[in-house]
């Protein structure tokens, strides 16, 4: 939005780009070699007294915690446990003295090596981009810890052992990490501390309590919901019923009289009101009378819109892939088998809608958020308040959600909350809350897409070609990331999954046509996967269907190149019993699918009520993410990405009728309840790869899965989502 | 104007408006913070309190309904069934965002109160209501049996 009122952070010249980078990393060859940015010298933190702080990660203080600081956005993901796992491995400390705090936003000491320069989370980058550079900072304090000890003893380095964050010699000398702590900031930084071999590890790999899973059973974890603070504004916001509408008249006069209400503010998103509290700032809202202007407003409606998308298949599109001569394996092909795939827009629906809390005194200001992208909410705060970045402060507060809805470019809901503090102009802290309401049918939805798949069989069967068109919005166009991440008119978040396919087709042509409308839209948890994993894991069954043949098997086949598929998908069918005849009444469905460098594998075992209805039942899952840093939240975020995907799956869609959203609320966007959900049961393959992504990978193959299982019982192709747009009965 | 409740045992006088929801109450009168706003219709289960000992959804409860009678928060949950609970999501890590955790530990708790040992379609039918967008719900399952069995044991 509006990227000429924001300063964002700007790439160098040879920025290496995000999935370049993310694709060597998954072949282990630049996270190995990468230089690791790791400012020496004493930081901030220890100047203000807090304790031994030799680089930016970690304050190792005389009463002997350990605080690790936290540059990702912990929003249930467990970023926080995971980065603390890390130093505590290399520092050897006691896992019940490691505390975490979020750090202040600095691209410079908190940059995602992944992206950078930009502090941030997404991409499922948490782990990957901090696994050398935590363990490093983790290793760089137990260096200086050992030096301080032996200096102290007057004993060698080399003699000294540190285990359960207990410093000790031979001679019975010890002393815990605390006891040391102040010595060890005596002395010098190591240029490039030893790291520990992987048999050495004792926490990565190993299950550890969470860090937030005791003050997260007693309500205790401050939410930027949660915050409170004297004198102290609720402003909510009345947004245009179109997206690209503007305030044309209001008429505030009831509102203002409602007891509590301080002001009634017209700003660039809307007409904000400003109370006391948060009850009368949501009655007042409703009291506003006002006129909008829908010169601009997307007026069209989901028929309309799908309709262009339906278009924009018929013809030839942008080339995002070409191997061989699809177009001329197809026309020569013994049998051609042909699908179309509709996918909706989708909310992300975090448990907590968006907020901000901002407070601006003239001079500066200060942020607390749930904030996905630090440096860039800074930006776009700092540019609308007339302010340099560093004068504005934030502080990053554990996230209900996120899904990808707080990483949006040019924050615009922080940028909301910088319009307001501009207007109101009294230095006091106000909340910014979005109702249920405004977060369904407020925008930065997952796109709409639409796919067609030709797939061209020779005499025998075997896959000859492969043609998917793919047509839908474009993420990445017109932001700061498009450089990177939009080649010559393809966005590979549009075709990401579908271009990649892994199967061996000898003619394969992936194209994309690119839609534009007034719906603003954003990446869901698991972006591209989210939709080519669904449209080209369940045509392979359809092929297998009308080829007589095993989907594993057929897999199988198509995937000599990619061990690692073969691996995640060899386990799953293995945990599933694929081999033996499904339980009475059930039907199985497979798929597997890589995303963000990690594969995984689903079985979907489905029970059909033979009235149309189906339950999922059970889901096996085999995941291959590298070396597996927290085996319980890696089990955890498959379960949870299982549960996301297959929420959003079975009955969720946004649609739009004359431009204005037609759901709201959680009665009309339903969400995934525990009786929809399966159990689980989630395998990780033992690796030595550096560590991928898990927040999404978890997702892409749900769908499919069930599809698949469904099109085995039935013969019923899932061609739209949600499934409630089919009948599953057999025909 | 001011109506009277009793918060974790405390009694509270509230100068707020009658038709006030009893989330905001305590949330902003009282600054209970751990009962979350979630979707303002009962829908979601992210602001469960007990209201007389009963789960009750506190955004669409009146602070005029709730004048006299006794409420209790995340922030006053105790006892041994509330404690086999907490020790069940702190052994399996059941939360992930957190933000539901507070409703889904209140519906959790009143549930083994009332059956001890829940089957799994007990479960469904207690926790049906309470939201989580995290789907944390396979270990919410495993933390209720796992918590019937602290306190069975």
């Amino acid at each position: 939005m509006r990227s000429d009122r924001y300063a964002l952070p700007t790439e160098p010249a040879d920025a290496t780009t995000r999935r370049t980078f993310l694709k060597i990393a998954g072949s282990g060859l630049v996270l190995a070699l990468a230089p690791l940015p790791l400012p020496s010298g004493a930081d901030a933190a220890a100047a203000s007294g807090r304790g031994f702080a030799p680089n930016p990660f970690l304050i190792i203080a005389p009463d002997d915690t350990v605080t690790v600081v936290v540059k990702h956005l912990d929003k249930g993901q467990g970023s926080a446990t995971g980065l603390a796992t890390l130093v505590a491995e290399e520092l050897d400390a006691r896992w019940e003295q490691v505390l975490t705090e979020f750090a202040p936003a600095d691209a410079t000491r908190y940059n995602n090596l992944l992206w950078g320069p930009m502090q941030g989370t997404g991409g499922s980058t948490a782990i990957a981009n901090s696994f050398l550079q935590y363990r490093k900072a983790g290793a760089t304090a137990r260096a200086m810890l050992v030096a301080a000890a032996a200096k102290a003893w007057g004993v060698p380095a080399a003699e000294i052992t540190v285990q359960q964050g207990r410093l000790a010699h031979v001679s019975g000398k010890s002393a815990t990490l605390g006891e040391m702590a102040s010595a060890a900031a005596e002395q010098s930084v190591p240029a490039e501390p030893a790291l520990k071999q992987s048999k050495d590890f004792v926490h990565i790999g190993k299950r550890f309590q969470r860090v937030d899973s005791v003050a997260k059973t007693e309500g205790r974890p401050i939410f930027t919901l949660d915050v409170q603070q004297e004198g102290m504004v609720v402003a909510v916001v009345q947004r245009p019923p179109r997206f690209g509408g503007r305030v044309a008249r209001v008429d505030a006069a009831a509102a203002k009289a409602i007891k509590g209400v301080v002001d009634v503010l017209t700003i660039p998103e809307g007409v904000a009101v400003l109370a006391t509290s948060t009850w009368p700032a949501l009655k007042a809202r409703d009291a506003l009378r006002i006129e909008w202007d829908e010169s601009a407003a997307e007026r069209r409606g989901t028929p309309e819109l799908m309709t262009e998308l339906s278009a924009l298949l018929d013809r030839p599109g942008t080339v995002a892939r070409k191997d061989g001569d699809a177009g001329k394996a197809l026309a020569g092909a013994a049998k051609v088998i042909k699908a179309d795939f509709e996918f909706p827009y989708l909310a992300h629906a975090p448990m907590e809608p968006l907020d901000v809390v901002i407070r601006f005194d003239g001079a500066k200001a200060t942020l607390w958020l749930g904030s996905q992208i630090q440096t860039m909410d800074q930006a776009v705060a700092a540019a609308i308040l007339g302010l340099r970045p560093e004068e504005v402060e934030v502080n990053t507060l554990w996230a209900g959600g996120s899904f990808g809805r707080r990483a949006t470019f040019g924050s615009p809901f922080v940028a909301e909350a910088a319009h307001i503090a501009r207007a109101y102009a009294k230095p006091v802290p106000i909340k910014v809350m979005w109702t249920r309401e405004d977060d369904i049918r407020g925008g930065y939805y997952r796109p709409a897409y639409r796919h067609r798949i030709e797939v061209g069989l020779d005499g025998s069967g075997k896959i000859v070609a492969w043609r998917n068109r793919i047509a839908g919005q474009s993420i990445m166009t017109g932001t700061p990331m498009a450089p990177q991440m939009v080649k010559d008119g393809v966005d590979t978040t549009s075709v990401e999954g579908a271009s990649t396919l892994p199967y061996a087709i000898p003619n394969l042509e992936v194209e994309l046509a690119t839609q534009t409308t007034g719906v603003p839209i954003l990446w869901w948890r698991s972006v591209g996967s989210s939709h080519t994993a669904h449209a080209t894991e369940h045509m392979l069954d359809i092929i297998a269907r009308e080829t007589g043949q095993d989907p594993v098997a057929l897999r199988l086949s198509l995937l000599a190149k990619h061990p690692r598929h073969r691996r995640v998908l060899e386990r799953a069918a293995q945990m599933a019993g694929w081999a033996e005849p499904s339980p009475d009444g059930i039907a199985r469905g497979v798929a597997v699918h890589e995303s963000f460098n990690s594969f995984v594998a689903q079985v979907a075992e489905v029970r059909l009520d033979g009235k149309g209805g189906f339950k999922v039942e059970r889901v096996v899952c085999a995941v291959d993410c590298g070396i597996a840093v927290n085996p319980d939240n890696i089990a955890a975020q498959m379960e949870g990405g299982i549960g996301y995907g297959l929420g959003h799956a079975l009955r969720d869609a946004i649609t739009l009728k004359d431009g204005v959203v037609e759901q709201s609320n959680f009665h009309d966007y339903e969400p995934m309840r525990i009786s929809d959900m399966p159990t689980i049961e989630v395998h990780i393959i033992a690796s030595t790869e550096p560590p991928t992504g898990v927040g999404e990978p978890g997702v892409p193959p749900i769908a499919p899965a069930v599809a698949n299982a469904l099109l085995a019982a039935t013969g019923v192709r899932t061609l739209a989502l949600p499934f409630t747009r089919q009948r599953y009965a057999k025909g | 104007m001011t109506k009277s409740i009793t918060v974790n045992g405390a009694r509270r006088e509230i100068a707020a408006d009658g038709d006030t929801p009893l989330l905001w109450v305590l949330r902003d009168e009282l600054r209970l913070t751990g009962s979350k706003f979630g979707c303002g219709m009962g829908l979601c289960g992210t602001c469960t309190i007990y209201l007389d000992g009963a789960p009750t959804r506190s955004c669409i409860t009146s602070l005029a309904d709730a004048a006299g009678k006794e409420i209790t928060t995340i922030e006053g949950l105790k006892g041994k069934t509330a404690d086999a609970v907490r020790q069940a999501w702190r052994e399996l890590d059941v939360v992930q965002c957190g933000y539901c955790q507070s409703g889904q530990i209140m519906a959790a708790t009143a549930l083994l109160e009332s059956k001890p040992e829940p089957t799994d379609a007990d479960i469904d039918s207690a926790m049906e209501g309470n939201v989580c967008r995290c789907a944390t719900y396979h270990r919410i399952r495993a933390g209720i049996h796992r918590a019937a069995e602290i306190l069975g044991g």
